[in-house]
């Protein structure tokens, strides 16, 4: 009997010891009726093989582990990012527990979020009376200041139309005729989460901005994007425009609410954009959005406000850091300080003292467009090459962005840009032309497992490391964490290579 | 951190009724149906626990009200999450829009031996992930492509699950034409669940649908070449209800082959399709968990003629009583043998309840799970010495509550469907040593300084159940409550009482 209470064997050694593994052994013979272990193996070569690549990336309508999510998700993500917001998500109730899950498993915090419950016959007669009531118990359960309303794919594809839903509900008196009920349609069936969150920011702005008249000042709005790091790197963003003294609002800011303290006290709401703010937000001079291509439709519409706008590709690195300041200063006439110059000098430094162990170090990289661009970007900063770029989320123009970037550096030669491909394409790619590093989200250890590539977390979800998107990867101090990330998988991998005493510990240098 | 103690039923009552006050009418008038206090029980005490009361006052398995925070899934994740999403060696396609599939992958835990993407695919997302012109034209087509795509890329699968989204049923699509038409074209075994999110209200009616597409596109089929060659025996058993979370089935099945019985199917658990095929040729079905698959037992007695019997293996003595219960549907050999492996095993049950249940003796657990755990892991907590202060399912019918009476003394408190709001100020009053439920649920009480663990994951640690498995039960049931970490939450300068440090005698 392997158990024991004095030494308590969890899964993984208790389900390797002799007896259950001869029980296993014995299930498989006598129960399952599987295929001949050679045909697996057989198989398995087979995936790995340029053939199978072939056959896979000319895959026409199934996909096979995506790395995007849908719509709605992003637009929960965008609403938390306002105070005492609830997000409030009109259809099917199963979605919310979805959304819910997703992002407490990747920020290891509370997540609140609504339904409004629609069932069958809300699938017949429409969602109207659902929103009646669930706006009503909304506001009166969790006393927010704000509920913003997006939709699951049901409500879409039934057709509700939420500008008059919210209407009919406030005239019944759901809430106050002027309590803040942004809304915006989120079909999960078009784009991705990074959509859901422009659609949701739009439906936030318009929603405070459309009857306002602008009056200009020398504010600057910031649009971070959805990011699975948003507490370190919001904090980090904010505390840049500090050091150069900037007048600034960022539009959704999620830092507060998925990091409260643990004091005794659950706060559902914290931090967060003031809603004095986002509607005051429409005087700014100009708005900058950290990720493009979360906010195509929501810029395009601070632009016809008539505001200066500018559009990054996620501030990661040296010269997206540079780009950042140099735009930020650009649009305040406020100067770039010498700490912040100092802080760059460091990054250098640093990047200096490395940059033997990562010189011609080849990568794939895959995860939301913006990201994307910035880690490839960076990578050849530091003398690495991008060999596979992917986004499942990313489209033809977002291809060509990427392959402009990569064609602006020598390091970019051998890359090659995945436009809306999944991750089992990438593990083709892998097999056939491999890489020394992955970098992506907690799914690609699917890929290092079958593949043997390390991999590297930085891309959202992340669900099985701990309290990184606590600290950030934005700015020149983001651009360190990062930096040492990419350090430590290889330093390990070196280490792992050479610690077989008396045989390859010659190289088990103690200094590296 | 004094909080006021809500300690007794008359408080509990009283509790409920201040907790409602927060709701609109409408809405307080429909939640109130579903939260009460267990009742003192006429019925003849349950032989294990020596317990009878009456929990099934309340309402059940009616819809959510919109708005309130339910912690409620849909039919999707009842069908795909559930019951067949564990099934080993078949692909099962998330079919509409991608984020149901995305955000269900890998979230269960259910333990499997295979080659993942070549003869296994229990950890992988396959979707045909809809986009505007699949819902205007239909998505027939994408969805026949996708099979046979499937065939090409994954040969070893041995067959194909669609599981309905929410888009599916109301564009009128013909899944079952599709599945028709690739079973006539593949041969391999092809099963259409409609079991799109809006229909129900909770998992509940999803396992239902996945338990009628196992009869109606397995069973009701021509007899495959795994069930042909099958010979019967008298000790051929299923085990039907168990995911193997974090590996519970197989610290199950180890008893129950230690017991001289053969498990011809493991549902769903790393379980192979032709475990599903065989499992009419066994003489009992073993359920654990009754919610989702009592459906398919009952098929199967009516069909088949095939028993079926409930059983607990949380916690040394419902493991013991269900092995000697299982063992009376058997010759003496059988029962002869169930009493060695309860002999066996009870040096184990003696040491760890010696080392954990001083640790844990006296302390409050409140629980809040799915359709099985809110009755069945109460009597492991009571080996430990611990007691249940409330309970309730997120998606139990009423024949759950009324078994509930068999676990939870009267004066407990019962809350079904309950809501974000309910849930924390019953919290915040009973103040409990340990909650237990979901991920949603794990952070906010957290926060508030009472130890928790995921009842449905089993926190990533498990498994849970059979004697190998109460074991670690203890142990993480301890390490929650007396981790340090929960004497840290008040700033030692904020406390009022604090005075000059003494030194230590």
């Amino acid at each position: 009997m392997p158990q024991s209470a004095d030494k308590v064997l969890d899964h993984a050694p208790l389900f390797q010891q002799p007896e259950y593994k001869e029980m296993l052994a014995q299930k498989k013979i006598n129960f399952e009726c599987g295929h001949p272990d050679e045909m697996v193996k057989e198989i398995g070569d087979w995936t790995k093989s340029w053939e199978y690549r072939e056959k896979n990336l000319a895959r026409e309508a199934l996909t096979v582990n995506p790395a995007k999510a849908c719509q709605p998700l992003g637009a929960v993500f965008a609403s938390q990012g306002y105070e005492a917001t609830m997000p409030f998500v009109h259809g099917s109730q199963g979605c919310v527990a979805y959304y819910r899950s997703h992002l407490s498993r990747h920020f290891k915090e509370p997540s609140s979020c609504v339904s409004s419950s629609m069932t069958e016959d809300a699938a017949v007669f429409g969602g109207l009376i659902n929103m009646v009531d669930g706006l009503a118990n909304t506001k009166a359960l969790y006393d927010p200041k704000m509920i913003a309303v997006s939709t699951t794919c049901m409500a879409e594809v039934i057709g509700d139309d939420l500008n008059s839903f919210i209407l009919q509900a406030k005239e019944k008196g759901s809430v106050d005729t002027d309590f803040d009920v942004p809304h915006a349609h989120t079909p999960a069936f078009v784009g991705s989460h990074v959509d859901g969150y422009d659609n949701m920011q739009k439906g936030i702005l318009s929603h405070f901005w459309d009857k306002a008249e602008r009056v200009e000042g020398a504010g600057l709005n910031i649009i971070p994007g959805f990011d699975g790091f948003a507490v370190g790197n919001n904090r980090e963003i904010k505390r840049m425009l500090d050091e150069m003294g900037v007048d600034f609002t960022f539009l959704s800011d999620v830092s507060d609410v998925y990091d409260t303290p643990s004091d005794g006290e659950f706060r559902m709401y914290s931090g967060g954009t003031k809603l004095e703010d986002a509607r005051s937000a429409l005087n700014a001079k100009a708005t900058i959005s950290l990720q493009e291509w979360c906010t195509p439709k929501t810029m395009e519409y601070i632009a016809g406000k008539g505001q200066e706008t500018a559009a990054l590709h996620y501030p990661m690195g040296i010269q997206a850091t540079d780009e950042f300041l140099m735009k930020v200063s650009a649009l305040t006439g406020k100067a770039i300080p010498d700490s912040l110059k100092l802080e760059r000098g460091r990054l250098v430094d640093a990047l200096a003292d490395s940059q033997a162990h990562l010189h011609g170090k080849t990568y794939a990289i895959y995860g939301d467009p913006d990201f994307v661009y910035a880690m490839a970007r960076f990578v050849m900063e530091m003398g690495g090459e991008p060999v596979h770029c992917l986004a499942t989320n990313g489209g033809k123009k977002w291809a060509k962005q990427m392959e402009e970037l990569l064609a602006s550096s020598p390091f970019g030669k051998q890359g090659q840009v995945w436009a809306g491909k999944d991750l089992w394409h990438m593990r083709s790619l892998l097999d056939t032309e491999p890489v020394d590093m992955l970098i992506g989200n907690s799914y690609g250890k699917y890929l290092e497992r079958d593949t043997g590539t390390p991999l590297i977390r930085l891309m959202f979800p992340i669900f099985d490391r701990h309290h990184h998107h606590r600290f950030p990867t934005m700015g020149y101090q983001g651009a360190l964490n990062v930096l040492v990330k990419l350090l430590d998988t290889v330093f390990d991998k070196l280490d792992d290579d050479t610690i077989i005493p008396g045989e390859t510990d010659y190289s088990y240098d103690l200094t590296r | 951190m004094a909080k006021d103690h809500a300690s007794g039923p008359d408080d509990y009552e009283s509790l409920i009724e201040e907790v409602l006050e927060a709701y609109p009418e409408k809405a307080k008038k429909r939640r109130a149906k579903h939260l009460t206090v267990s009742k003192p029980s006429e019925d003849a005490p349950d032989a294990t626990t020596g317990i009878a009361s009456k929990c099934d006052t309340q309402k059940s398995n009616i819809k959510s009200i919109p708005g309130v925070m339910t912690i409620r899934g849909c039919a999707y994740a009842g069908s795909k999450g559930v019951v067949w999403g564990p099934v080993k060696d078949m692909v099962h396609i998330s079919h509409g829009p991608v984020g149901c599939g995305q955000y269900s992958w890998s979230q269960r835990r259910n333990y499997y031996i295979g080659k993942t993407g070549i003869d296994s695919f229990v950890t992988m997302q396959f979707t045909t992930d809809f986009q505007e012109k699949d819902i205007v034209f239909g998505g027939d087509k994408k969805l026949a492509k996708t099979i046979d795509e499937i065939n090409e890329l994954f040969p070893l699968s041995n067959g194909v699950t669609i599981q309905s989204e929410c888009p599916i049923g109301l564009i009128g699509d013909d899944i079952e034409a599709v599945a028709k038409q690739k079973k006539k074209e593949s041969g391999k075994t092809m099963v259409p669940v409609r079991c799109e999110g809006f229909r129900g209200v909770s998992q509940s009616l999803g396992h239902h649908i996945a338990n009628d597409a196992v009869r109606d596109w397995v069973f009701e089929q021509d007899e495959s070449e795994a069930v042909k060659a099958y010979e019967p025996g008298p000790y051929d058993v299923n085990v039907i209800g168990d995911y193997n979370i974090g590996g519970d089935a197989w610290a199950s099945r180890i008893l129950l082959e230690e017991m001289g019985l053969n498990v011809v199917g493991n549902w769903s658990g790393d379980a192979t399709l032709a475990e599903i095929e065989r499992a009419p040729k066994a003489k009992l079905n073993l359920i654990h968990c009754y919610r989702s698959m009592n459906y398919i037992c009952r098929y199967m007695e009516e069909k088949y003629g095939i028993g079926w019997m409930e059983y607990n293996f949380f916690g040394p003595t419902q493991i013991a009583a269900s092995l000697r219960a299982i063992a009376k549907n058997f010759d003496e050999t059988i029962q002869e043998n169930a009493e060695k492996v309860i002999a066996k095993y009870q040096p184990l049950v003696d040491e760890v309840i010696a080392k954990f249940r001083p640790r844990l003796e006296g302390k409050s657990v409140m629980l809040y799970v799915g359709g099985l755990r809110p009755r069945h892991v109460v009597t492991a907590y009571d080996d430990l010495g611990m007691v249940i202060a409330g309970t309730g399912y997120e998606f139990g019918h009423n024949d759950d509550y009324k078994r509930t009476g068999h676990y939870v003394k009267d004066g407990t408190l019962i809350y079904d469907d309950v809501t974000g709001y309910e849930l924390e100020k019953f919290i915040e009053k009973i103040r409990p040593d340990l909650v237990g439920s979901g991920i949603k649920e794990k952070y906010p009480v957290q926060k508030m300084g009472i130890p928790f663990r995921q009842m449905h994951s089993w926190d990533y640690s498990g498994p849970y159940h059979g004697y190998d498995g109460f074991a670690i039960f203890a142990r993480d049931m301890d390490l929650a409550i007396n981790n340090p970490v929960w004497g840290m939450y008040d700033a030692p300068w904020d406390a009022p009482e604090t005075g000059p440090a003494i030194a230590a005698e």
